[in-house]
């Protein structure tokens, strides 16, 4: 697909780390259900810059890992975030040349599908219903998608990772 | 995921799995360790020897205590073996572990400790602090564990009225300081503030450790059941450190405990010194 050689793997190693230190890192009780889901944010990122690279695989592995990490079961993450890279992956044509209101929008609707994804899974085995709180995540995510996407856009660049 | 769920055939993948990640945990830990570090190592020496004559105190007041409960169970041990009573005790090792500051799913209440199968930890090992049963371990890594609280909307727990010993199961609730216990009929004996115990049944926690507290009881003659509600003894979101309990090995119906070891872990020594 492409023939230059692919530069700054390191980069996007460590953008994942950063996400999955975020994501246990020890939060006040109220805030703790509010914390947007930092691996599916940089992985949608990954996916829309560097499909080639970055894809369901990807996703997989860092779902698996958020599942140890979080103590889900195991594959629960690694399905959803499959699904997320995926989509962005067959759509990232389309959602780069968005406006970044609309990018946000997708992402939001990227990101309540991988919740739906985990919210079905854990009522399949039997785990309560959490209240309407269960989705502010996927809001704030989209809030927060403009930083994210300019702060690893500039990452990217420094370090021309391709 | 369904083998997950249904079976234990991942369990090593999640292990390794865990390996994995146990650098990122660190790193997360690693702020409130250094704090706490510096915290015991900046200490004046004021507050050292305040410290110092207050834990004597409590030392001295919790060997009282225990003197007598020594006597009460050499005497509960002769009465059983008068009575021909199959009851049998051992010291079970105890192993002291900390909590990791890393935050896990928001919706589970599970947290993560910092010993695992290296120190002989197994699955379904029961979790204490000092004021009662906190939990259970559900996965076992090589350097971590995680362990799910008795407060998960999943767990339930065989316990025992410490009154009436009147056996029931606790469920989880998915709050932190709630237990239900739903099982009750409408006319058995249940008081506010009855202290709930485990029962030991089923073999996983061990029998008289403290659980809960009742703290609603709601009696409608036209259910069958009462609505019970109880409260955790352990500080579940409180405590750092946690004992480990290994059960004993099982001894002879006279009562002669044989001290067991497992590597790496204190035996509890009833015996004053």
């Amino acid at each position: 697909m492409t023939l230059t050689r692919h530069h700054g793997g390191i980069i996007i190693l460590l953008s994942f780390a950063a996400a999955m230190i975020l994501t246990i890192a020890p939060l006040p009780d109220s805030l703790r259900t509010l914390r947007p889901d930092w691996v599916a944010l940089t992985l949608i990122f990954w996916c829309l810059a560097l499909p080639y690279r970055i894809s369901v695989g990807s996703g997989f592995v860092a779902g698996l890992l958020l599942d140890v990490l979080s103590g889900t079961l195991l594959g629960e993450h690694a399905l959803s975030l499959s699904l997320i890279a995926y989509l962005c992956a067959r759509l990232h044509q389309r959602i780069r040349v968005y406006p970044m209101w609309q990018q946000a929008l997708t992402v939001m609707i990227f990101l309540i599908l991988h919740q739906l994804l985990t919210l079905w899974i854990d009522s399949v085995i039997g785990r309560p219903m959490p209240s309407l709180g269960y989705w502010l995540p996927s809001l704030i995510g989209a809030a927060i998608w403009p930083f994210i996407y300019h702060l690893l856009t500039l990452l990217r660049v420094n370090f021309s990772v391709q | 995921m369904t083998v997950d769920h249904r079976q234990h055939h991942l369990d090593s993948v999640r292990a390794t799995l865990s390996v994995l990640v146990y650098p990122l945990q660190w790193l997360v830990d690693l702020p409130g360790t250094t704090g706490a570090w510096f915290r015991e190592s900046l200490a004046t020496r004021r507050d050292l020897q305040e410290q110092n004559a207050s834990l004597r105190t409590q030392q001295l007041v919790l060997n009282t205590q225990l003197q007598k409960l020594e006597a009460l169970e050499a005497e509960n041990m002769r009465l059983r073996a008068l009575l021909d009573s199959s009851f049998q005790v051992g010291k079970r090792p105890m192993l002291i572990a900390e909590l990791l500051s890393v935050d896990m799913d928001p919706y589970r209440h599970q947290i993560e400790i910092n010993k695992g199968s290296l120190d002989h930890l197994y699955e379904g090992q029961p979790l204490l602090d000092s004021q009662g049963i906190m939990g259970q371990l559900i996965h076992v890594g090589p350097f971590t564990a995680t362990a799910m609280l008795i407060t998960d909307p999943s767990h339930a727990i065989p316990v025992q009225i410490n009154r009436t010993g009147l056996r029931t199961i606790a469920l989880g609730t998915g709050s932190i300081d709630r237990l239900d216990l739903p099982h009750i009929p409408t006319n058995a004996d249940v008081r506010v503030g009855d202290l709930l115990v485990t029962s030991g049944l089923g073999g996983r926690f061990p029998p008289g450790y403290p659980v809960a507290e009742v703290i609603s009881v709601e009696q409608d003659p036209g259910n069958t059941f009462s609505t019970v509600e109880a409260r955790p003894r352990a500080n579940l979101d409180r405590s750092r450190e946690v004992l480990l309990v290994w059960p004993p090995r099982l001894v002879s119906p006279v009562g002669t405990a044989t001290p067991d070891t497992v590597p790496g872990a204190t035996t509890e020594d009833p015996a004053a010194p």
